[in-house]
């Protein structure tokens, strides 16, 4: 997705709001000349006696309201001019700074939340390979610095544009020899801080390169610190850390050492500057040429110009970050999100799960060949074969993780690609290998798919998948947080809040992708007998590496390259000669010698 | 099962705590010195500009003449140039202390966290110690140097307008002046507002970072939960409470420019009213009537400075207690004197003094109590033969990885001791003991670098041939060779790019080439693959030869080929035995083994058979 784009869709809502920011920036910039022209009124004509400059409404202004005289015995009512106009534009400013932080937050948060949507509604592939890291620093660092720049940068390239529309006029009115000399110095401010910034960039990155080398030694060093402690590697250690520390702290020196320069020559500059209108001023003030009133105008005019164009230098050598972040943000936005057809349909789901000649293909490679069997509902289909054979990609075409290439998969009788997605998602209670949990309480974590579960609800779930006793032997039981700040659960506990949580769904599907690993076999098979009453008829598909565990299924299928090469319960199956029947016989063989091992034993003592 | 609690910090300024932090800049002392010098020079020649003004307005402007303005333009020139002279000095001497602060900061750190026992990191997060090390520290050495510079500039250009203006017309100046005390104050209480508004702006911050974070972790499963509507509106309300927070931050600051610059415009309006009336009745001359005009436009910027810089300080001082905390961290677990004069600490060795350990070692009434209270072992004794490998088995909990610890010196006995060749380990010193300990842990930890750097992390001096004997030795050779750059393969970060039977093998390989008298191995307990899970036992069985080895184990065939099986009960050793003495002993062994261990036997490593 193009930068512009993105901003563009981003500003929808704020660009009203901007755009009064951006007016307001104006008033307030043009309005902040006001102030020093009152003075030099006051100390010229008022004070002085030079007669009234300026254009002849205000001439006539002031003639009208009493003249001169008028002010020289009230000086209170100039002063109160002036504090007047200061207020005002201080009023445009305060708006201004409202209205741009209403719309670039806004605009900040629009982006957050669009992205974060975006990214959830990815396709599962997408979350297989994605970088946390990467995206996290994109939907944080590189929104912070959209924002940035809406709320502060451009606003403040705006005042510098108005500032200078607004002084230019009002300067070479005054007097056109003098404004162009007091100018002089702006162009090339503003010139050496577009060009001293854009030369710098590379430190920039420099340093946050090594900043960032300098964080992965601290992290690296800290999360082995049993590794470094048992190898006696402490001075090596500290010696590493202390290389990256050091290089880093030169690199920002050498960079606080470039900024040296920049500001002492452009302060030199901007300095140097008001000292040439200071004494060129003088001698056409002695020239009678102007006025002391014109002089300290000029002083105070340039003096608040300055320091925008200088900044203004500045961020438009940073504007290529902007850009950069903008791409960034627009790279995730282009990437498709999970959609239905318009025709999706949401049917009752009873279990009813049919496949037929179904074949899928992955990143070129055959990864389910023609594979049909049927489920009818309440059946426990047992998927065996070896790693990469394709038991975890059925399980997730059925919860439309992805999509088949061929053949057709009926639930229900209803063809699965027809029904919407979140559906189909909402009746299948899928336990992953490896189960996130979230850093809520426990309690929470369990209730995720159904949060108005009752505790009884939460309890009974609980108990079937074996995890309640260790629930309650926390501190604070089910309310226990889960996280850094909280517990840390096993491998074996997480699976089985996993397990509880899909069954709190009631769902009439049921998939446990390896999902007891982490668990020993004596609480595998404790919620395996709990599961058989708790499961509420639900079809049931379990992949596993425990024969044992899959023994008792209705049917068993035996996959192997992506194809079904055996299925049937366990007895047909041992009847056949085939690799289930090896696979037992061999650990049977194993057991009965070791029985015989025993056995021998006995005897012997 | 520790849940982290940080302690308290107090809000107020502290002194006490910021003296002790500048003694950590001790070295900067003269770096200091010379900002303090330079920034009282930077302030009083801001000040003295409208002083320049005044005087071109009463010499040159006012009498009409010009002559002898060549020697003013000179003398204004010479302060621009050496102005511009002193900002260059003052940002150089400010950077090298900057950097220099926080580089001292860190590498004590660094050094006290490789001090510190492994207590301390089971009981830290190490998030909180990445901040104290990252941005807290860099925060410290931004503070003191620009700090000093602000304030000295501050507190020197506020006496130096102060005092200019004095001189000038005393009277005239009191008028003006009395702008500053509302100012200051003013100043101070908004500064206050925003302070307390941004860190709830960055605390918001992180909830932000900590949900994307999540969200995007748990993808997979909001995506089998059908979760993401309830999840984004759980984001929408953060980032809402973020825009709200950061609206109300903006809106304070800007109401605050303005009403600075009011304040300044009613000095200005003094400065006209009553200087004015000074000029008609020829009491003030016109140059100090200019003079005293440019200094309200001024005088508000040391003021607003100075309100800035106490409350960064303010804001700072949490990170400065978080830091010399860490850092002041007594460490639990440290030699004697006596110890480290003979064998050296964990940074200088004295390895002349060192002597190989012959791999027998016992316990003698050990009794460990953890910090918390909970007493794990109770007069435990053992004695284990150089050569002997044993195998822990027991429940979590059990008081196997504190066996194990307590071995490593990770944890030091409670009471009892420790013998190593019948000396106390206590007296061998740290590095010595470790000098002697090959440790694989069940997550294998690798670092950044090169799988060749990570083996040689073994035995820093192996050469590149020793390194590929250790990797053959352990059967990793061939996974190696068939990484794109081989030995010289990138592992990422934490390892991430091996698998985790790679990063295991490569562990191994650092562990034998270290040659350690002492092998302890914290067993995997989930499976691997069935070839990385072959390959793991041949290297087990070539790490154990001829060492004195402890394992945590959770694998048969491990347990069996072991020489002692210990089962670990409540902190004490229930049954010690082969395993045909322990199966036939029909005990806790028998059951654990019937129940648990007979059942990874039908499990699927045999499809590699098939």
């Amino acid at each position: 997705m193009r930068a512009s784009r993105v901003l563009f869709d981003a500003l929808r809502g704020s660009r009203v709001v901007y755009l009064a920011a951006i007016i307001c920036v104006g008033l307030a910039a043009l309005l902040s000349y006001a102030a020093p022209l009152m003075v030099r009124f006051a100390i010229d004509s008022v004070i002085g006696n030079e007669p009234v400059a300026g254009p002849t409404i205000i001439v006539d202004t002031i003639e009208r309201i009493g003249g001169v005289e008028n002010f020289r015995t009230n000086l209170w009512s100039v002063v109160l001019a002036i504090v007047t106009v200061t207020v005002v534009s201080g009023v445009f400013s305060f708006l201004q700074g409202r209205f741009a932080a209403g719309a670039s937050e806004s605009l900040a948060e629009r982006l957050r939340n669009r992205l974060y949507d975006h990214m959830q509604n990815l396709s599962y592939d997408y979350h297989v390979h994605a970088s946390t890291g990467d995206l996290v620093q994109r939907s944080t660092s590189d929104v912070e610095t959209v924002r940035r720049f809406m709320a502060i940068q451009f606003v403040e390239v705006g005042r510098a544009l108005f500032m200078v529309a607004a002084a230019l006029p009002i300067l070479f009115s005054v007097n056109a020899r003098f404004a162009l000399v007091s100018v002089g110095a702006i162009p090339v401010v503003f010139v050496f801080s577009l060009v001293f910034f854009r030369r710098i960039q590379r430190t920039f990155q420099m340093v946050d390169e090594s900043d960032g080398r300098l964080s992965t030694v601290l992290q690296e060093g800290l999360t082995g610190v049993r590794v470094v402690r048992a190898f006696g590697r402490q001075r090596f250690e500290a010696d590493r850390f202390d290389e990256c520390s050091r290089l880093y702290r030169d690199l920002v020196y050498k960079l606080i050492r470039q900024m040296a320069a920049y500001w002492s020559i452009s302060d030199l500059l901007c300095l140097a500057q008001i000292g040439v209108i200071v004494v060129y001023g003088t001698t056409l003030a002695v020239a009678g040429q102007i006025t002391i009133g014109t002089l300290l105008l000029f002083v105070t005019a340039v003096t608040m110009l300055l320091f925008p164009i200088r900044q203004m230098g500045r961020i438009l050598a940073d504007m290529g970050r902007m850009s950069v972040a903008l791409k960034r943000i627009g790279e995730i936005l282009a990437v498709d999100v999970e959609q239905d057809d318009d025709t999706a349909v949401e049917p009752a789901i009873r279990g009813h799960v049919v496949f037929d000649n179904v074949s899928f293909a992955y990143a070129g490679r055959e990864v389910l060949r023609d594979v049909s069997f049927e489920a009818p509902p309440g059946m426990t289909v047992a998927l065996l074969g070896p790693t990469g054979s394709g038991k975890t990609t059925l399980v997730q075409l059925l919860s439309r993780l992805y999509d088949y290439d061929r053949g057709s998969i009926r639930v229900d009788g209803i063809e699965l690609r027809t029904i919407r997605k979140r559906w189909m998602r909402r009746h299948v209670g899928f336990v992953l290998q490896e189960p996130f949990l979230f850093a809520k309480t426990i309690r929470e974590n369990i209730s995720l798919a159904r949060s108005k579960s009752s505790e009884t609800d939460v309890y009974r779930v609980a108990e079937t998948a074996a995890v309640h006793d260790v629930i309650e032997s926390f501190d604070r039981g089910y309310e226990t947080p889960v996280g850094e700040r909280g517990v840390t659960l096993s491998g074996g506990q997480k699976q089985r809040v996993a397990i509880a949580r899909a069954l709190l769904m009631k769902p009439p599907i049921l998939i446990f992708d390896d999902s007891l690993s982490a668990v020993d076999t004596e609480t595998d098979a404790r919620i395996r007998k709990a599961l058989s009453t708790a499961r509420h008829g639900a079809t049931t598909f379990i992949i596993s590496h425990r024969l044992t565990t899959l023994a008792q299924a209705d049917l068993i299928l035996v996959l192997d390259e992506g194809r079904i090469v055996q299925s049937g319960t366990h007895e047909t199956l041992l009847a056949e000669t085939g690799m289930y029947s090896r696979l037992w016989n061999m650990q049977r063989k194993r057991h009965d010698e070791f029985e015989q091992e025993l056995l021998a034993q006995g005897e012997r003592t | 099962m520790h849940a982290f609690e940080e302690k308290d910090y107090s809000k107020k300024i502290d002194l006490g705590l910021w003296r002790k932090l500048l003694g950590y800049a001790k070295a900067y002392r003269r770096h200091l010195l010379g900002i303090s010098l330079v920034m009282v020079l930077v302030a009083v020649i801001d000040a003295s500009f409208p002083v320049m003004t005044r005087y071109a307005v009463d010499e040159f402007i006012v009498p009409g003449n010009a002559a002898g303005i060549g020697l003013f333009a000179a003398g204004y020139a010479a302060l621009v140039v050496m102005q511009g002279f002193l900002i260059w000095v003052f940002i150089t001497l400010a950077g090298a202390v900057e950097t220099g602060v926080c580089y001292d900061l860190r590498r004590r750190g660094y050094r006290r966290l490789q001090e510190l026992s492994l207590h301390y990191y089971d009981t830290t997060p190490t998030g909180w110690i990445m901040t104290r090390m990252t941005s807290d520290s860099e925060r410290l050495g931004e503070t003191i140097s620009w700090g000093i510079v602000d304030i000295m500039w501050g507190l020197t250009s506020m006496t130096a307008f102060g005092v200019f203006m004095l001189v000038m017309d005393w009277r005239l100046a009191l008028i003006v002046l009395s702008v500053v005390p509302p100012l200051a104050i003013l100043s101070y209480v908004f500064q206050q507002k925003i302070l307390k508004n941004q860190r709830i702006v960055r605390r918001t911050n992180s909830r932000i970072t900590g949900a994307l974070n999540e969200g995007i972790m748990g993808a997979k499963t909001t995506k089998t939960l059908v979760r993401e509507d309830a999840n984004l509106a759980e984001f929408q309300e953060i980032t809402g409470d973020m825009r709200r927070y950061s609206i109300r931050t903006a809106v304070i600051q800007s109401l605050y420019v303005p009403i600075v610059l009011t304040l300044g415009s009613v000095g200005t309006g003094l400065a006209l009213v009553f200087g004015g009336q000074g000029v008609l009745s020829g009491a003030v001359s016109f140059g100090v009537l200019v003079a005293f005009v440019s200094y309200t436009v001024q005088f508000f910027d040391p003021v607003r400075e100075m309100a800035r810089v106490l409350t960064e300080f303010q804001s700072a001082q949490a990170a400065a207690e978080r830091v010399m905390d860490m850092i002041e961290t007594e460490a639990e677990i440290v030699d004697d004197p006596d110890v480290v004069a003979r064998f050296g600490d964990v940074f200088d060795p004295k390895r002349e003094n060192w002597t190989r350990a012959s791999g027998e070692v016992s316990f003698r009434d050990v009794t460990f109590t953890y910090t918390g209270g909970e007493e794990v072992l109770q007069n435990f004794n053992l004695r284990v033969d150089a050569g002997q490998s044993i195998a822990l088995v027991g429940e979590t909990g059990s008081g196997k990885s504190t066996i194990v610890n307590l071995l490593c010196r990770f944890y030091e006995p409670s009471s009892g001791q420790i013998l190593v060749d019948g000396v106390d380990y206590r007296d061998r010193g740290l590095l010595q003991h470790y000098s002697n300990l090959g440790y694989v842990l069940q997550q294998p930890h690798l670092f950044s670098g090169s799988v060749r750097e990570n083996i040689r992390y073994g035995r820093l001096d192996a050469s590149d041939t020793e390194v590929e004997e250790a990797a053959a030795l352990v059967g990793a050779t061939t996974f190696i060779r068939r990484l794109e750059k081989g030995f010289e393969s990138e592992v990422g970060e934490g390892g991430s790019l091996l698998s985790v039977g790679e990063k295991q093998l490569v562990s191994f390989a650092r562990a034998i080439l270290a040659d350690p008298v002492f092998f302890v191995f914290d067993e995997a307990t989930s499976s691997i693959d069935t070839e990385a899970e072959r390959l793991i036992q041949n290297a087990i069985r070539k790490i154990l030869q001829g060492r004195t080895s402890f394992i945590i184990a959770h694998r048969l065939s491990t347990i069996r080929e072991a020489d002692r099986i210990l089962v670990i009960a409540d902190g004490e050793i229930a049954e010690d035995g082969s395993h045909e003495t322990l199966i036939a002993h029909r005990g806790m062994y028998y059951n654990l083994y019937m129940n648990q261990f007979a059942a990874q036997e039908e499990s699927l490593p045999v499809w590699s058979e098939t």
